[in-house]
């Protein structure tokens, strides 16, 4: 049974202080982080938030300017990589093409002069079930086969911390969905460290136990998933992890358990709890798919917030849900998921509609409005293209 | 329907032929010069070599014959040399190979960040050709010759004996034959080096490999269709330099190669049958060690 031979557990990460320069910019800042020994954690951001050079930090293929790394309590940061308990599987794959598929995985066993690495490379290439192709060259395997190839590398060295960078940026969605399943049941499986990095919110969400969502070099917020999209801190987070209907103005109100924030004369209330900050001009936020649509002006209830009259600008029909654009004067465009219970869209495009919410789905951010949001507002069309095709070019330009 | 198979089935069986024509028309003139310049000649070269002198002729007048002695005599007579010219072609090109590996990991890989440099360094492994071969070991005669300041410094630091000399040594012509094939060394490793991917490297290092044995394990075979080809670019030209070894240039009397011999048998002793055979068991040792050195290093797909 290969989880018998893999059943080391892994170590403890943690990264203390640590600030990465290069000539020209700063790609990490003062950064302190601890993984702890087992868990799947995962690195979110964008390209060039710092999230690559944290791994490779970690991996020792770059040296930090200042701070330590401490791996299981040891500290490793001036060990070279070919001294650290760690492997990882790179974007690239980086299989030795002139080496069979068995070769490459055992090759970190002869290294270290591991007994009977033969056997145990094969036993690793059963655990990512592709012990038939062992004696293939990996340019012969399929994109998903080298990136279990990859895995199997990385993995029959039974590392202290696995690193994986971005390992499913190439493949398509359905081998992309399959591996990420794949992944997660080896991690429970072997039971090691796994650090995780990709551009992918979705994938993060799905496979890790713990989410850092980076930007510009340094961990905006940090958390499990769920706590991470339904309590999002900043902006950036709550942009980045889905999307967001975000609201600035000055709180007119506060009680015992919730606060009040005018908007050209509209109240929102945020349960305190929920909300970072209690007074001044502040940012709050609620999911589109949180929203309730109604055709007819609700009674004002106590425990749920009503925005409009409105105007329904947009219907997009996407089979699960339908996504609808409201534009409300004065607040501004607040977009709507609605599942299609029924057959279709329900309200017609120009339809003057209502949008109301629970009180206490509603979150408060730490950002001071004040600043220039990090992350700009996406709910009009001419930013959506634009991120579309800023995606569209970072995915070419990492191809 | 049946016809239309029909019809398409020889235009298939057309167009191959159609296009084979074309690729021979214009294979044409180089398969009339192999013929010309090197059938004819290899033809004539190995009846050359068994020639048998014309009973009472003149120096230099023989008849065909079918003398095979000609090759027993040439080993007996010249055995010396013919292993001499393998040990100094083997020698320079493994020092060759110890120079230029270095040089072109360096231009290939380190100085990719620096494409001017890159480009300089190219421009200066190639440099000496634009200069005469035989003025560049020329110049070497001097610059290594008893009177130069190399010579009179080394003795004067104690380094060399007082009566020695570098000129008209072994190490003066491996030394030489080393100098020349240089670029033919360089520029086949560079073109490999050149592509070969960092990222694996750093798998290398990752999976617990040191550097020197991430160099040997995954650099090395990488670029070893480079490797083989310097190799081959290399050795078999100095198997049969004639230059560096003459003892007009970098050699002495003790040294001289093959390629020496041939020429004074050719244009000296004008006795030919003698330098064809020469010539003929060159090239059959050069194509055995090729093969097998070919079939050794398992590159026959890389080349």
């Amino acid at each position: 049974m290969a989880s018998g031979a893999f059943a080391e557990s892994g170590a403890d990460l943690e990264l203390l202080g640590i600030t990465k320069r290069f000539p020209g910019f700063t790609a990490i800042e003062h950064l302190d982080l601890t993984i702890p020994a087992g868990s799947f954690f995962a690195l979110l951001g964008p390209s060039g938030c710092g999230k690559t050079t944290t791994l490779r930090l970690v991996a020792g293929l770059e040296e930090p300017t200042e701070g330590r790394i401490l791996i299981g309590g040891k500290d490793v940061t001036t060990l070279k990589p070919y001294q650290r308990p760690v492997n990882t599987v790179f974007q690239s794959y980086a299989l030795f093409p002139h080496m069979t598929v068995l070769e490459n995985v055992a090759f970190g066993l002869r290294r270290r002069k591991i007994a009977d690495p033969v056997a145990k490379a094969q036993e690793a290439l059963r655990l990512v079930e592709l012990e038939h192709l062992a004696t293939r060259k990996p340019q012969q395997l399929s994109g998903g086969q080298q990136q279990r190839v990859a895995l199997a590398r990385a993995v029959v060295n039974r590392p202290a911390l696995l690193l994986l960078d971005e390992p499913l940026g190439a493949l398509d969605l359905k081998l992309r969905r399959q591996m990420q399943l794949e992944l997660k049941s080896i991690q429970e499986e072997v039971g090691l460290t796994f650090l995780h990095v990709t551009h992918d919110q979705e994938e993060a969400m799905t496979m890790a136990d713990t989410v850092a969502v980076m930007n510009k070099g340094r961990i905006e917020q940090l958390g499990a998933p769920e706590e991470l999209y339904e309590l999002p801190r900043t902006a950036f987070v709550a942009n980045f992890l889905g999307q967001s209907n975000l609201f600035t103005g000055e709180v007119v109100g506060t009680t015992s358990t919730s606060i009040t924030v005018g908007i050209e004369g509209v109240k929102i209330v945020v349960p305190k709890a929920r909300a970072q900050r209690h007074a001044g001009e502040v940012t709050v936020g609620i999911r589109p798919e949180k929203l309730h649509l109604l055709t007819e002006e609700p009674k004002v209830e106590t425990g749920t917030n009503v925005l409009g009259p409105g105007r329904v600008i947009d219907v997009s029909f996407s089979g699960v849900s339908t996504q609808y654009i409201v534009a409300i004067p004065g607040v501004g465009t607040v977009i709507v998921f609605s599942q299609n219970l029924g057959f279709g869209p329900v309200i017609a495009d120009g339809a003057e509609v209502w949008v109301g919410w629970q009180v206490d789905h509603g979150f408060g951010l730490e950002d001071d409005p004040g600043e220039t949001p990090r992350f700009p507002a996406d709910t009009d069309t001419a930013t959506i293209a634009v991120q579309k095709k800023r995606a569209l070019m970072s995915e070419l330009e990492e191809a | 329907m049946a016809f239309s198979a029909f019809a398409t089935g020889t235009a298939q069986e057309q167009a191959p032929r159609r296009k084979s024509k074309i690729a021979l028309f214009l294979l044409l003139p180089g398969i009339l010069y192999l013929a010309l310049f090197f059938l004819v000649p290899l033809v004539s070269l190995v009846i050359t070599s068994f020639q048998a002198p014309i009973p009472n002729g003149d120096i230099g007048e023989y008849q065909t014959a079918f003398r095979w002695e000609n090759y027993t005599d040439a080993i007996g007579l010249y055995g010396e040399h013919i292993l001499r010219s393998f040990l100094y072609a083997i020698a320079a090109t493994i020092f060759a190979l110890l120079f230029s590996y270095p040089l072109a990991y360096f231009i290939g890989v380190k100085a990719r960040r620096w494409p001017l440099l890159q480009n300089l360094m190219l421009v200066l492994v190639i440099a000496p050709f634009f200069i005469s071969f035989l003025l560049r070991t020329l110049a070497w005669k001097s610059i290594l010759s008893d009177e130069s300041v190399v010579i009179t410094g080394l003795k004067a630091l104690a380094l060399m004996a007082p009566d020695a000399h570098f000129t008209g040594t072994p190490a003066a012509v491996i030394f030489g034959l080393t100098y020349n094939f240089i670029p033919f060394m360089t520029l086949p490793l560079y073109s490999t080096l050149e592509r070969l991917d960092t990222r694996l490297l750093e798998a290398g290092g990752d999976l617990y490999s040191r550097p020197s044995m991430t160099f040997f394990t995954v650099t090395v075979p990488l670029s070893m269709s480079g490797i083989v080809s310097g190799v081959l670019l290399t050795f078999i030209p100095a198997a049969g330099d004639y230059i560096n070894a003459s003892r007009d240039f970098l050699g002495g009397t003790g040294t001289a190669m093959m390629g020496n011999v041939i020429e004074s048998n050719f244009l000296v002793t004008l006795n030919y049958p003698a330098a064809a055979s020469l010539s003929i068991i060159l090239m059959a040792v050069i194509l055995v060690m090729v093969t097998a050195y070919v079939k050794r290093s398992g590159t026959e797909d890389l080349l």
